[in-house]
């Protein structure tokens, strides 16, 4: 899988929402599926708020956990991307 | 006995009512309409919702018939989303205003699926057995100005299936984020006008052919999804995602169902909300217990190394036309009743097809 270019400003695809849920613990839901995150993607969404681009996103990430690579998050995005959770235009 | 292996619902169908503007000959809702003064109240519906939640649902699909026909369907959409559920307005999209648009999507609807029945608007019109074609054209556009994204959904059949990339154009032009075309499936009334909705084995090949081209023409564009059509496969389409293993249905007299088919299955104990928590109906009832795993299987399902993926097929199909919901699929090439979904094949000529016969409206 190659890089995303810059400047990426993923976001959340019309009609999914992200919720929390005490059993299950964080989801992504669409029209119709639920995708359950784990800890990573859950975190990497959360800052997908549709103005910040991939760079300031990993910067965000890097703030709070460590290890945190480009690569590794563009790669994580492109599989949301895929399962139609995110869209990935400029 | 509740078994631990057993996960909670994530989804939920809400069949608020049975009362419907449209008449379509494929109508998948039973023989037996539910008259509107038998339908739940708004406070028995708000109280399904609350338990719901509280079982695991998350993703709630109000629907009916017409889910637009009830008055306090703004006031359970809040309800919904009021619980964190994800709210899926299923809809004919008659009735549909752009001030009502906006308003549920205020109350928390997230995301809209409406019915078309063809690209042509005459033929549309005689599908739906009403003049609503250019209302659903009109509702689309009040679905995406209130900023809701939008699915198209189309059954397709012997009368709409050559028009498949006609439709595929529609949808794309009314703005959808996706587009769901289903071959029948034979429930209900529907099962009733088989023989005049069956398309013809050419038929299916050239929309197979016409799907492959829409999809290549809206590359990048919304999601299309196609169902295929079970009688001409081999193997049959999986139930649900298991038998009371992530969804139920909610009838409008509060019957509770592991599927939206399944009150066809006469010897299935009837589960009812009103009489029952929720949460016992979901884990220690006989019906949704019934064909959960694969304990109940016999042979050719049992040693079948896609036991887990389809499930032995649709448990309703099986009593439809067997009359036995533990037998395999007849649409399965390895079941021993194939020859009951061959024989209602070789009915299928290419001469013109048997009329429909329409469904009238709901008794009040």
């Amino acid at each position: 899988m190659t890089s995303l270019p810059e400047p990426t400003v993923p976001r959340l695809r019309p009609g999914v929402r992200l919720t929390s849920d005490p059993a299950r613990g964080e989801l992504a839901l669409l029209p119709e599926r639920v995708v359950v995150l784990n800890d990573t993607a859950a975190a990497v969404l959360t800052h997908c708020d549709g103005t910040a681009t991939l760079g300031r996103i990993v910067e965000r990430l890097a703030e709070e956990y460590e290890g945190v690579s480009t690569q590794d998050v563009s790669e994580l995005l492109q599989r949301l991307a895929e399962r139609r959770v995110v869209d990935l235009d400029g | 006995m509740a078994d631990p292996t057993v996960r909670a619902p994530l989804g939920m169908l809400i069949e608020l009512t049975h009362r419907c503007p449209l008449h379509c000959p494929y109508c998948s809702n039973p023989l037996e309409l539910v008259r509107r003064s038998e339908e739940l109240t708004r406070e028995q519906w708000s109280d399904i919702l609350t338990q719901a939640r509280e079982l695991g649902v998350v993703q709630m699909h109000f629907s009916g018939g017409e889910p637009l026909a009830r008055p306090d369907l703004p006031d359970l959409v809040g309800h919904a989303r009021q619980l964190g559920a994800y709210v899926n307005l299923v809809t004919s999209g008659v009735g549909l205003t752009a001030d009502r648009a906006r308003d549920l999507a205020e109350r928390g609807v997230d995301h809209v699926q409406l019915s078309l029945q063809d690209a042509d608007p005459a033929l549309g019109d005689e599908i739906a057995g009403a003049r609503v074609h250019a209302a659903k054209l009109k509702a689309a556009d009040a679905v995406t100005a209130a900023g809701l994204p939008l699915t198209v959904n189309v059954v397709l059949h012997r009368r709409n299936i050559d028009r498949v990339e006609r439709i595929v154009d529609l949808a794309v032009g009314l703005g959808a984020d996706r587009i769901e075309l289903a071959n029948t499936q034979y429930y209900g009334w529907g099962l009733r006008n088989r023989a005049a909705l069956m398309p013809t084995r050419d038929q299916l090949a050239a929309a197979h052919q016409a799907v492959r081209r829409a999809r290549a023409k809206h590359e990048g564009g919304p999601e299309l999804v196609y169902v295929a059509a079970d009688y001409y496969d081999d193997r049959p389409k999986p139930c649900m995602d298991g038998w009371g293993n992530t969804q139920l249905t909610v009838t409008p007299t509060g019957d509770v169902l592991p599927c939206p088919a399944a009150s066809a299955i006469t010897t299935l104990p009837v589960e009812n909300v009103l009489r029952r928590p929720l949460s016992e109906i979901w884990y220690d009832s006989k019906a949704f217990n019934a064909y959960r795993g694969t304990g109940w299987m016999r042979d050719p399902c049992r040693t079948c190394p896609e036991r887990n993926t389809d499930h032995g097929g649709c448990r309703c199909q099986a009593f439809q036309l067997t009359g036995d919901a533990a037998a395999t699929d007849p649409a399965c090439g390895l079941s021993p009743h194939r020859s009951l979904v061959d024989a209602a094949l070789a009915e299928v000529t290419d001469g013109p097809a048997p009329a429909f016969v329409l469904r009238g409206p709901v008794a009040p």
